[in-house]
Parts: C-alpha cells; sequence; structure tokens
C-alpha cells in the first residue's frame, strides 16, 4: 500500500468520445446489416473514432506514467484490470468452444438418433452424423466438401504461434536485464512472425472458400470453424497492433527493466491468444 | 462491527469544511453540464448510475403497465397481441440490464471506495467510459420501438428461433445494443474488483470488508465470467440472421436447444448478479438499526461465495421441459436445491441479527425488513420450481412470473431502495423526509403484494406468461394484478418526491448519520466531499 500517492486523473473527454463512437459504430453496423451501405459512413465514422480515442486515451496514460505520476499501486491496479480483463475474453471463447463441443457431442448424435429420446431423428430419418459435418441434415444447405488436413498450414501456424510466445519470452528477459538492442530484435521477430500468422492465416480462408467449400453457410462445421478461427484471428490481429506499439515504445527507450508494464500486459495477451491457438488446433483441426 | 478511526489529517479537516472549498489545491472543474460527462470522480458517476437506473426503471415501468393495463380484463382492448410482446419483452430488458444492473454498479461506485477507504475507483476514467456506454445502448435499444416491424417480441431471454429466424428485423439492433450494454458491465466489474482487491485501507484485511464490499466483489467475478459467454451467444445469433450460420438451426447440424444452455449459463449467474450486491445492503442495514454486531460475518462471506459456485451448476433448471436426457434433469433439480442452503444460511443470520437487537424502523430498515420477507417467499416458490416433475406443471406460467418477480421487485429493488434511504445522509447531507418515506415503503409494499401474489394462484391454476388474453377464470386474479401493478408504479412517484427533497434540503445528517452504523463510510462528513481518503485511513480491526 502506498500512502496518499495514488493518481486519481481529474477530468477526460476521451470516455464520453470513446462510447459515442462506439454507439456510432453499431448503429453504422445494424443500418448497414438491416437496410445495407448506406450505415457504412456512420459505421466508419464510429470506427476511426473509438481507434482514435483509443490512441489519445493512450497516450495521456503513457505520458502520466513517464510523468512519474504512477505509484505502485497503480502498477497493481493495471496488472488487476488487465488480467480480468484476458479472463474475460477466455469466457468469450469458451461459449464458443462450449458450441463446438455441445453440437459435436450432443445435438449431432441425436439429430442421428442417438439417445432415450430419440425424437429429433424424425426430422432427417437418413442424416447420418459424423464430424467434421460434410452432410448438414437439410438438402437446402451444402456442406463442405472437403476439410482441411491439420498437418499442413495449421500445423504451420502453430509452430509459427507457439515460437512467436518464444521469442517474446525472450524479448521480455532482454528488456529485464536492460538489454534494449536485443530486446528490440526479439520483439521486432515477434510482429513478423504474428503477421505471417495472419497471411496464412487468409491463404486458408481464400482457400475455403474458393477449393473447399467451407463457407459461413456451409452448416454448422463452417459456422464453428470461422467464429473460431475469425475471432481467434482477430486477437492475433489486435495482439501484433499491440506489439508493433511495444515495439515504437522499445525505440523511443519507454521502459526500464524494472518498469514496463506495458509491455508485459501485451505479453500475457499474446501469450494468452496462443493458447487459444492450441486449443483450436486440436478442436477444430486435428480432432 | 465496531471500527476505530484516526483522527482526520489536516488536510482531510480542510475537506470536511466545504465541499467546494476543498476542490481549490485542484484544477478548474468544469461546469454545468460538462462537469457530469467529463467526470472520473467515483461519486459524481455513481450519482449518474444512479439516477439513469431511476429513469430506466420509469420507462421499464410504463412498459409493464401497458401490459397490466391489457390484463386487467380479458380479451383484447388496448393493444395488439405483437405491441404486447414487444412490451413484456422491453420490459424485462430494460428492468433487468437498465434498472437494477446500473443501480448496483451506481451504489458500487459511490460506496465500495468510501466503504474501503480508497481514493476513488481503481481506473476512474475506465469509470466514466462504462456509465457513458449505457445511455447510448439503451437509447438504441429504446429506437427499435420505432423501427419497422417493432421492437423484439421475443421476451427478454430471447429464444432461438423466434429470436433469429421468425425475429423482426430491428432484433440486430437489439444485438448491438445489448454488446454495448456487455461491454459497459465487464469495464464495470474489472474496476470494481481492481479497486476492491488494491485499494483496501492499510490494515484492512479480506475479512475485515463490509458485506456490501464483499458481494460486489463476487458479483463482479460473476459479471467477468458471463457476461462474454451472453456476448458470444448474441454474436452468433447475429450471425444466424445476417450471415447464413447454422448455430440455431437443425437443418444445418446446429441445435435451438444450444441457444436455451448458452443463454441460461449466463442467464443463471445473470440472476445472482441482480441479488448477491442486495444481500450485501441488507447485510450493512440489519446490524445498524439492530444495534448489533452482524451475525454470522464469515459465514455470510463463505455463503456469498457458495451460491455464486453454484450458480454455474444449475442453469438447465430453467430447460426442465425442452427434452433433456434424465440424468441432467436429475442433476440440475438437486444442483439447485443445493442453492437453497446457502441462501438458508444468509436469512437465518439476517433473523439471528435482529434477534434481541434494539431495532428502530427507520425507512432503510422497513425496506430491508420487507426484503428479507418477501424474499424469502419468492426463494420458497423458486425451491418448488426446482423440483423439476412439478416444474412441468408450472412451466412458463404465471407462477414462474411470481417466483421472479417476489426475488426481483421485494426483492432486488426493495434493497436498492433500502440502500437509497440509507445511504441518502451520506451523498447529501440530509435525511429523507421520514413520514413521505413511509408513505412510499407501505403503498410499495401493498402493492408489491398485490401486484404479484395473485399471480402464484393465475399460474398454479394454469394461465400461460406471454399472453395478451387468458380464459375467464382467471380474470379476479388478473384485476387484483392490474391494481396493485398500478399502485406500486404510483407510489414510485413519492420515491422520486422525497429523493428530489432530500437533495434540496431536509433535516441535517452529522457524519455518522445512523446511530448504530459502523462502517468506514461514516467517517467522513455528510454530504460525502469530491474527494475522500486522498490519504488512506489507518484500519484498525475491532476488537470484541
Amino acid at each position: 500500500m502506498s500512502g496518499g500517492s495514488y493518481y486519481v486523473p481529474e477530468t477526460s473527454k476521451w470516455p464520453i468520445l470513446g462510447s459515442l463512437a462506439l454507439g456510432a459504430m453499431m448503429l453504422g453496423s445494424g443500418v448497414m446489416l438491416v437496410h445495407g451501405a448506406v450505415g457504412m459512413p456512420v459505421m466508419l465514422i464510429g470506427l476511426f473514432g473509438i481507434l482514435t480515442v483509443m490512441g489519445f486515451w493512450f497516450r495521456d496514460v503513457i505520458k502520466e506514467s513517464r510523468g512519474g505520476l504512477y505509484d505502485d499501486q497503480m502498477d497493481r491496479s493495471f496488472r488487476w484490470g488487465m488480467a480480468w480483463f484476458i479472463f474475460s475474453e477466455v469466457m468469450f471463447f469458451a461459449a464458443f468452444f462450449g458450441a463446438l463441443f455441445y453440437v459435436r457431442t450432443f445435438a449431432l448424435p441425436w439429430l442421428d438418433g442417438e439417445g432415450a429420446k430419440g425424437v429429433a431423428s424424425l426430422l432427417w430419418p437418413d442424416f447420418t452424423a459424423s464430424w467434421p459435418l460434410l452432410n448438414p441434415p437439410d438438402s437446402s444447405i451444402a456442406g463442405p466438401t472437403d476439410t482441411f488436413s491439420p498437418w499442413h498450414l495449421p500445423l504451420v501456424n502453430t509452430l509459427i504461434l507457439v515460437s512467436s510466445s518464444i521469442t517474446l519470452t525472450v524479448a521480455h528477459e532482454a528488456l529485464k536485464e536492460g538489454l534494449r538492442a536485443t530486446a528490440r530484435n526479439w520483439l521486432a521477430g515477434t510482429v513478423l512472425l504474428g503477421l505471417c500468422f495472419i497471411t496464412i492465416q487468409g491463404v486458408e480462408y481464400y482457400e475455403a472458400y474458393a477449393h473447399y467449400g467451407i463457407t459461413l453457410e456451409a452448416g454448422i462445421y463452417g459456422a464453428t470453424f470461422f467464429m473460431l478461427t475469425g475471432f481467434h484471428g482477430l486477437h492475433v490481429i489486435i495482439g501484433t497492433i499491440i506489439l508493433a506499439v511495444m515495439l515504437a515504445r522499445v525505440l523511443q527507450g519507454h521502459f526500464t527493466g524494472e518498469d514496463h508494464f506495458g509491455f508485459e500486459a501485451a505479453a500475457w495477451y499474446w501469450h494468452f491468444v496462443d493458447v487459444v491457438w492450441i486449443g483450436l488446433f486440436l478442436f477444430v483441426y486435428v480432432f | 462491527m465496531a471500527f476505530h478511526f484516526p483522527k482526520p489529517t489536516p488536510e482531510q479537516s480542510t475537506t470536511t469544511a466545504d465541499a467546494g472549498l476543498a476542490d481549490s489545491h485542484h484544477h478548474e472543474r468544469p461546469r454545468g453540464l460538462m462537469r457530469w460527462v467529463l467526470t472520473t470522480s467515483h461519486k459524481e458517476i455513481g450519482s449518474l448510475y444512479l439516477i439513469f437506473s431511476l429513469t430506466m426503471f420509469f420507462i421499464g415501468g410504463i412498459f409493464a403497465l401497458v401490459v397490466r393495463a391489457e390484463l386487467f380484463q380479458p380479451g383484447l382492448q388496448l393493444v395488439e397481441p405483437e405491441f404486447f410482446n414487444q412490451m413484456t419483452t422491453m420490459h424485462g430488458l430494460i428492468m433487468v440490464f437498465g434498472a437494477v444492473m446500473p443501480a448496483f454498479v451506481g451504489l458500487a461506485n459511490w460506496m465500495v471506495p468510501l466503504q474501503i477507504g480508497a481514493p476513488d475507483m481503481a481506473l476512474p476514467r475506465l469509470n466514466n467510459f462504462s456509465f457513458w456506454l449505457l445511455p447510448v445502448a439503451f437509447t438504441l435499444l429504446l429506437s427499435t420501438l420505432f423501427m419497422p416491424g417493432g421492437a423484439p417480441n421475443f421476451g427478454w431471454t430471447f429464444y432461438a428461433p423466434l429470436s433469429t429466424t421468425y425475429a423482426p428485423p430491428s432484433t440486430t439492433f437489439f444485438i448491438l445494443s445489448l454488446h454495448l450494454a456487455g461491454i459497459s458491465s465487464i469495464l464495470g466489474a474489472i474496476n470494481i474488483i481492481a479497486t476492491i482487491l488494491n485499494l483496501r485501507a492499510p490494515g484492512m484485511r479480506m475479512m475485515d470488508m463490509p458485506l456490501f464490499v464483499w458481494t460486489w466483489l463476487i458479483t463482479a467475478f460473476l459479471l467477468i465470467a458471463v457476461m462474454p459467454v451472453l456476448a458470444g451467444v448474441i454474436t452468433m445469433m447475429l450471425m444466424d440472421i445476417n450471415f447464413g450460420t447454422s448455430f440455431f438451426s437443425a437443418a444445418g447440424g446446429g441445435d435451438p436447444v444450444l441457444f436455451q444452455h448458452l443463454f441460461w449459463f449466463f442467464g443463471h449467474p445473470e440472476v445472482y448478479i441482480l441479488i448477491l450486491p442486495a444481500f450485501g445492503i441488507v447485510s450493512a442495514i440489519i446490524p445498524t438499526f439492530a444495534r448489533k454486531r452482524l451475525f454470522g460475518y464469515a459465514s455470510m462471506v463463505y455463503a456469498t461465495a457458495s451460491i455464486a459456485i453454484l450458480s454455474f451448476l444449475v442453469w438447465a433448471h430453467h430447460m426442465f421441459v425442452v427434452g433433456l436426457p434424465l440424468v441432467a434433469e436429475l442433476f440440475f433439480m438437486y444442483a439447485t436445491m443445493l442453492i437453497a442452503v446457502p441462501t438458508g444460511v444468509k436469512v437465518f443470520n439476517w433473523i439471528t441479527t435482529l434477534f434481541r437487537g434494539s431495532i428502530t424502523f427507520e425507512p432503510p430498515m422497513l425496506f430491508a425488513l420487507a426484503f428479507v420477507v418477501l424474499f424469502t417467499i419468492g426463494g420458497f416458490s423458486g425451491l418448488m420450481l426446482a423440483i423439476a416433475p412439478a416444474d412441468f406443471q408450472y412451466h412458463d406460467t404465471y407462477f414462474v412470473v411470481a417466483h421472479f418477480h417476489y426475488v426481483l421487485v421485494p426483492g432486488a429493488v426493495f434493497a436498492i431502495m433500502a440502500a437509497v434511504y440509507y445511504w441518502l445522509p451520506k451523498w447529501t447531507g440530509h435525511y429523507p423526509h421520514e413520514r413521505l418515506s413511509q408513505v412510499h415503503f407501505w403503498l410499495s409494499v401493498i402493492g408489491v403484494n398485490l401486484t404479484f401474489f395473485p399471480m402464484h394462484f393465475s399460474g398454479l391454476a394454469g394461465m400461460p406468461r406471454r399472453i395478451p388474453d387468458y380464459a375467464l377464470q382467471f380474470a379476479d386474479f388478473n384485476m387484483v394484478s392490474s391494481l396493485g401493478a398500478l399502485l406500486y408504479g404510483a407510489s414510485q412517484l413519492v420515491f422520486v418526491l422525497v429523493i428530489v427533497m432530500c437533495v434540496r434540503g431536509g433535516k441535517k445528517a452529522p457524519a455518522k448519520a445512523w446511530e448504530g452504523a459502523e462502517d468506514l463510510e461514516w467517517s467522513v462528513p455528510s454530504p460525502a466531499p469530491l474527494h475522500t481518503f486522498e490519504t488512506p485511513p489507518n484500519f484498525e480491526r475491532p476488537v470484541h
């Protein structure tokens, strides 16, 4: 505990601007989905607005941190904040993993007539459960024609992401030792690996739509595949941006061996994204 | 508990003199509207949350009165069935996400820092962001009423496929507004957790914290655990509606029942999010006005934690009639009944605190006592509903409506009102008008019971919920319910009157506004100056 040095910012315009921007983004997205492209400008204004607000908000925090306004207690507030934020992300992915497991373990076998009730099988008597589900129950929905082998692009991506966690740890250790150039190089490598992952995932999505018939509309397999890998991919993109910002801050000399929670929070986030990928690799691709 | 407080430091002493002067050593603060828009003060943000919540309480209440007016007599009189469904849906959504949750967050904002001796919330700017997302979210939600096809009409539980395949176009906007409210809740909960874990006064251990702080710590954990699951399930809805995925469509290999599992995995902890802070409030008020230490402090903490853990294991008791395997019916039945144990511990502790106390019946105490009695009635009807074979009869009848309104209205809402009466002297420096508060209390108690008690009977007799018309034999019960609802709704105008009068003036309150109150918030002046505990107080453990 510190004695009365906890920094309480006076006022800030970023929260209100941020919520208005987020509101505009949601409103614009809704109009786009329901009424078409007329919502696009509002959505873009909102998106640009929230990104700008985040930029300025983080700039303020960095200024205050470098201005020496934060004490150890403030540092712990940031640590708790980031840790619980990552926990909320874990639960978000848990919803999608839960959907995947429920469908594979219960819904599909029941549609196939398994279980004491066995009523669901009356809907589509010819349906046979399988995973990956290539033949959805109703003929109006075209299933995938084929699925990916986990041992090609997905394995490469797994190796890339696991390596990136290692390179990031090396960068972190170097930073703690005060070896700024080493930290910079390994961090740059990590960002590069993140970009490789995103590119390969892009190639895989192209392949999915162009040659495998795996689409959002391709029944539950396509739905779970794209939502799980899609939200993960989004998190990799965000994580890469965060790491790139950290790289810029390392170059600026913002961090010391003792005081670099911004970097550490980014590392926590990146490792979390890595762990989610391991889950995806196992349960979306391999098993 | 009896705490011993150090003498205020010189700096704190100056702040006691005049809240306005206390600002002088800070920057020039914005005036007027901008003061509220840009604020980072936990007190001002707390007030914003509470005012927002009260506004939503009236909007949701008007929707409920539309429902009750239509149900006053059998037959269709006032509104189209389609609009009736929109009213039941919007009433539930507004009350749960717009009224009760923000009210508790507002109380947490005001009181948690004061009760643990913190200068503010851990992350004050994030706090302001959390609040201002709410008006944006609920403006978007309410705007669906004016959209082609009308507002969401599938009930507050928005079961697929009603909310996907057969939903009005406005459902997309409903999903996006719920995303905003969810972000607000998660960020708010992160802030509260960080505050409690990190900003306690030196010397205050976890087991020294007032129960309101404890219950909010556990509530915040529940929020962070389940609001993302809600975000996940509404995202799946969004994809099913707009991008052709098959999460909740059996034709593509998905399952509408999957929606219910995901929704209630969020939904059941959610109902404890709506009640745990209420437990904390009542655990503060009853010892104060019984002038006795809370009986069984540690067991209260453990009971709260047990309820939170069990809340993750009972979700399918909302789905007994959906066609679950027998083993699931049994598991969820017994797990649900287990919750009665820690809840019983709490009720026992409140009653035992009252036992041989020197009880007085100030307005907060009246509401707290009504809470204990009426919430317990709702708890018992919950136990009846937990019995799976019996639930086959009760399911989707007015008995369920009676049950959850008993735990939410004389439960959560009465606790919020009790908290407002309890802490108004701390917020405004004045006591609320005693006579008018009593009028508000008695009208509310009579109104609530007139409204919801007959629903037990109409439900057991088989009246289905969410139906604008009904068979003749339910007419008398419904007429009583509707009259009660009108009385309860109208009596809330007295509540507003009391609050407005209390803000403008009234009997002056000292720092320790209630004789038997012991927690840290009563050591700062009334009204609490804008900045409190800038230097953390030294917390000394009470000696018993």
